[in-house]
This record gives structure tokens, C-alpha cells and sequence, in this order.
């Protein structure tokens, strides 16, 4: 169902700051939403963590709460400390996870 | 002092009418959140969970958002704090919240001296036309706050 998306830099120097973009598709339901139907209230199920490490070092996390919107989006900024690689990693409130790894080229 | 005392007054009264829980909170939180604060958390409150104590002070703390947001599904956002984010002298983290909803809390972003830069961007639900406070929190423990009024034209919570 959820479908990571990240978008870095195609290249980048050492020191340089560069921004990272995510995207992730999930409904990000908020437990505040009745059902028109049966008018029972939906059980909450976002993703409610993110967390950015690069070369196994964390270097950015967010902790999300029901008010973030559907789909959520998230871009954050590192200074290259060298060349390595990305993993970004999601956390929903089932514990279910996703995943996906860039790879940084330095020049 | 004199506003503690005519706190403590109304509390007594409440106590009188019988909600001894409503009636503690009374004694804490202002006089118009008693309405709905026998389940909703106000961002105050959201806040103090992150500060505790310490009181915030304005400034470095800089929100970009729309002026009139015409969906409040989705509100996009950048939060940006005034730091060198160096090893010694960096923000550990922000928090935001959006005070006009059933539940202030929107995110927290927790930053590293690596960050380069201590800035974020998401989009966020709104569900009526607020005041989004954000909290920084920096490396030597201070607390810097910004605030941003955002008109929305049609609210976001999915009623």
C-alpha cells in the first residue's frame, strides 16, 4: 500500500548542504473521522515515524502525529560529510515499516 | 498573586457543582479551555510536555506557511531556526503545533550537527483558521519559539 519516494542530489562535494526529499503514499487515518455509515469512529493508523541515516549514522528523525496530511512529505537538509549511502526508514502505528536506500555520489 | 487567589475561588465553586476533575484543571488552565477540557489537550499543554518549565522565548524560530490556506487537508510548511549547527551550538529538535485543532500536535523534528541546516518541510491538517506555534529546542538547553496566523478556508479534519 505505502510507496516510498526520495529524491537527492545527483552529485554533491564534501561540506556541501544538500536537501532531501521523501514521499511516502499512506491515508494517514485519524482516529477523529466517523464512518457515514455505521457513524463508528475510524481506529487511527498513521505513519508516525521517519528517520534519515546516512552511512548507519542517524541524522534526522520526525515524529509524526494525525494532524500531518495524507501522503506524507518530508524534506530536510545534510551536510555531506563524505560519499556513503542513505536509508530511509518509516514506521506506522501497526509497526509495519518501509524502507529504501540512496546512494550519494561525491565528487 | 491576586489572580492565583481568584483561581483558587472559582475552583472551590466548581467543587461545589460536583466535577472535581474539570474543577482541577480549572486551577490551571484559563477560564475559557474549561468547556473542553475534560478529554482535549490544549497546545499549551502539548507544549509543556517538551519545555516543562522553562518558559520560550521568541524568536530564531521562523515559520513559513501560506497566509490563507484554501484546503486544510493539506498545509504545506517550512520551519527554520537561526543556527550555526555545529557540533557545540546546534538545535536538537522542533516541535509544532497547530492550536486550533482537536489535537495540537502536528510533528517534531529532531535535528544533528550533520543536518547542515535546521530546517523542514511537511504539509499538515488544519481544521479552522489558528495560530501554528513552533518550539526549538537547542543544543544548551534553551527554548526559542515562532508563531504564524494561518486563515483556512475550508478545515481539514475530516468531520
Amino acid at each position: 500500500m505505502a510507496k516510498p519516494r526520495v529524491k537527492i542530489p545527483k552529485s554533491a562535494k564534501v561540506g556541501d548542504v544538500v536537501q532531501i526529499k521523501t514521499l511516502i503514499t499512506h491515508k494517514m487515518e485519524t482516529g477523529l473521522r466517523k464512518d457515514k455509515k455505521t457513524g463508528e469512529i475510524i481506529p487511527r493508523q498513521i505513519i508516525n515515524s521517519f528517520a534519515a541515516k546516512y552511512n548507519g549514522k542517524e541524522v534526522f528523525r520526525t515524529k509524526m502525529h494525525p494532524a500531518i496530511s495524507a501522503n506524507p512529505y518530508i524534506s530536510f537538509f545534510m551536510k555531506v560529510p563524505g560519499p556513503g549511502e542513505f536509508e530511509f526508514i518509516w514506521v506506522d502505528d501497526t509497526g509495519k515499516s518501509w524502507s529504501t536506500k540512496k546512494k550519494l555520489a561525491v565528487s | 498573586m491576586t489572580e492565583r487567589l481568584q483561581l483558587t475561588v472559582i475552583d472551590r465553586r466548581d467543587l461545589v457543582l460536583g466535577t472535581g476533575a474539570v474543577a482541577a484543571l480549572a486551577a490551571i488552565l484559563p477560564l475559557s479551555t474549561i468547556a473542553m477540557a475534560e478529554e482535549k489537550v490544549t497546545w499549551k499543554d502539548a507544549m509543556k510536555a517538551v519545555v516543562g518549565d522553562s518558559k520560550p522565548a521568541e524568536g530564531k524560530v521562523s515559520l513559513d506557511l501560506p497566509e490563507i490556506a484554501e484546503n486544510g487537508n493539506t498545509v504545506p510548511f517550512t520551519v527554520t531556526v537561526d543556527s550555526p549547527m555545529t557540533g557545540g551550538d546546534y538545535v536538537k529538535s522542533v516541535h509544532v503545533y497547530a492550536t486550533g485543532n482537536p489535537r495540537p500536535d502536528v510533528v517534531s523534528f529532531f535535528f544533528s550537527p550533520q543536518s547542515g541546516k535546521a530546517e523542514a518541510t511537511t504539509r499538515m491538517r488544519l481544521a479552522q483558521t489558528q495560530d501554528v506555534v513552533a518550539v526549538a529546542e537547542m543544543s544548551d538547553g534553551k527554548f526559542y519559539m515562532g508563531k504564524r496566523t494561518v486563515k483556512v478556508t475550508i478545515g481539514g479534519c475530516g468531520g
